[in-house]
C-alpha cells in the first residue's frame, strides 16, 4: 500500500507540509518494501485548481492513504473519486506521520476544509 | 471610433468619467466592469433587451468515455480530473476552450452551453447603453466582456472597463482607438497608473490621462506626465459638489462647470486620436 504525506521537503526528516494543493512535494512510502518516493507537486505553480492538480497527482501514483492538514472542496472530489482515503496530519516530520498513522492514531478527514486555504501561506 | 476608459487602481472615477463623457459628446455607452457594472445608476436609460451569455463546457458520455485521461492532461486550467473510474468536470475553472473536445479518441465529449452572466442593452434618450453582468460566483469576465465587444457597432463609444489591469481589462481595450486613463493624485494612483500605461503602450494604444479628485497641492501626476511626455487630458478637483451630485446619482455635467471642463476633455481626447 502507499502512503502520501504532503511534505515540506524532499527528504524523511522533512516535516509535513499542512497544506495539500500548494505544498511543495509528495513524499510517497510505500509499506511493503519500505521505500519513500518523492515527487514535485505540479499543484505548486497552477495557476488555479491546485488541489485538482494536486489530488490528480496522488491519485495517479496509486495512493490509497494520504496525511496531510487540510483538503480543499475540489482537492477532497478529487481524492474521493480515486477512493484516496484522506488523514489528518500532526504537523511532525514524514517519518513521525508514518509512524503515526501506522500506530492507528490519527484521525480521518471527513469534511473538506475552506477553499484556497493554502494560498500565500 | 471607440474610447477606453481605465485606470489600473479601482475607485478613481472610471465611471464617472465615461458617463459623464457619453453624455455631454453624445456618445453610445458600454460598461465592460461586468463585476460592478454600476455606470446605469448614473445614464438611467431603459433596458429594451437582454440576453444570456453562456461558455460551452464539456459534457462527458460515460457510456463512450474509455477514461484514458487524454481530456485531463489536454486541460491547462486544471477542469478536468479522472479517477479510476470516471471524469470530474469542475466547471468553474473551464474557460471553454474546447481542448478536451479535440483530443478526445472516442468522441465522448460534447460541449453544452454554460451561463455565467447577462448583458442588458437599453436607451438613455440617444445614447444607446449595454452593461455586462456577471453572475455572482462565477469567477470569469472575459467571455461576457468579448461578447458586449461584438453587439458594439461603428458608432462613437465609450468603453468603461473593469479596475486593473488584469485579462478583463486586455479584453475591453482589445482593438480601441484611445485609452483614458483615470488617475486620482496619490502615490497609490501613480504606482497603478503606471502598470496601466504599460499596458496601453504594449498594446499600441493611443492614450492620455485624466486626474480625478485632483490636489494642486500634491500634482505628482503632472509631474509624471511631463516626464513621461504623456498627454494630460484633463483634471476634475477634488471638490465637494462633485461628490453631493455623485451620491445623489446624478451626473456631473448637470452642472455648468462641469459641463464645460467634460466638453473640454472631449475636445481633447479626439485630438490624442488625431495626432496618432
Amino acid at each position: 500500500m502507499k502512503i502520501c504525506v504532503s511534505s515540506l521537503g524532499n527528504e524523511k526528516g522533512a516535516m509535513m507540509d499542512s497544506r495539500f494543493g500548494r505544498c511543495p512535494y509528495f513524499a510517497i512510502y510505500d509499506t511493503e518494501t519500505k521505500t519513500y518516493e518523492f515527487i514535485e507537486n505540479s499543484g505548486v505553480t497552477a495557476s488555479g485548481g491546485a488541489g485538482i492538480a494536486a489530488g490528480q497527482q496522488v491519485v495517479n501514483k496509486g495512493v490509497e492513504v494520504l496525511i496531510t492538514g487540510f483538503l480543499g472542496p475540489n482537492a477532497m472530489k478529487v481524492l474521493m473519486g480515486g477512493k484516496v482515503k484522506p488523514y489528518h496530519g500532526k504537523g511532525g516530520t514524514i517519518e513521525e506521520e508514518i509512524k503515526l498513522y501506522e500506530e492507528g492514531k490519527l484521525e480521518i478527514i471527513e469534511n473538506a476544509g475552506p477553499a484556497h486555504f493554502g494560498m500565500g501561506k | 471610433m471607440k474610447i477606453a476608459v481605465l485606470s489600473g487602481k479601482g475607485g478613481t472615477g472610471k465611471t464617472t468619467v465615461s458617463t459623464n463623457l457619453a453624455k455631454i459628446m453624445n456618445w453610445n455607452y458600454v460598461d465592460c466592469d461586468v463585476e460592478e457594472p454600476n455606470g446605469f445608476i448614473f445614464l438611467k436609460p431603459k433596458v429594451i433587451k437582454t440576453e444570456e451569455v453562456k461558455i460551452p463546457v464539456p459534457k462527458i458520455d460515460e457510456e463512450k468515455c474509455i477514461n484514458c485521461n487524454k481530456c485531463v492532461a489536454a486541460c491547462q486550467f486544471n477542469a478536468l480530473a479522472g479517477t479510476k473510474t470516471d471524469i470530474i468536470l469542475f466547471e468553474k475553472l473551464c474557460h471553454g476552450c474546447g481542448a478536451c473536445t479535440l483530443v478526445c479518441p472516442v468522441n465522448a465529449i460534447t460541449e453544452e452551453g454554460r451561463t455565467i452572466g447577462k448583458i442588458d442593452i437599453g436607451e438613455a434618450e440617444a445614447i444607446k447603453c449595454m452593461r455586462g453582468i456577471l453572475d455572482i460566483g462565477e469567477p470569469m469576465a472575459p467571455p461576457i466582456i468579448k461578447r458586449l465587444k461584438e453587439l458594439v457597432d461603428d458608432s462613437p463609444t465609450i468603453i468603461d472597463c473593469s479596475p486593473g489591469s488584469s485579462c478583463s481589462v486586455v479584453s475591453a481595450i482589445d482593438g480601441v482607438d484611445v485609452a483614458v486613463l483615470v488617475t486620482e493624485a496619490t502615490p497609490f494612483g501613480l504606482h497603478d497608473l503606471k502598470i496601466a500605461v504599460e499596458l496601453v503602450r504594449q498594446m499600441n494604444i493611443p492614450f492620455g490621462i485624466i486626474v480625478n479628485r485632483a490636489d494642486e497641492e500634491h500634482d505628482l501626476i503632472t509631474r509624471y506626465c511631463e516626464e513621461e511626455k504623456i498627454n494630460l487630458l484633463g483634471k476634475i478637483p477634488y471638490d465637494k459638489k462633485a461628490a453631493v451630485l455623485y451620491s445623489k446619482g446624478k451626473l456631473l455635467v448637470e452642472d455648468k462647470e462641469y459641463n464645460d471642463r467634460f466638453k473640454e476633455i472631449g475636445e481633447k481626447i479626439l485630438e490624442v486620436k488625431a495626432c496618432s
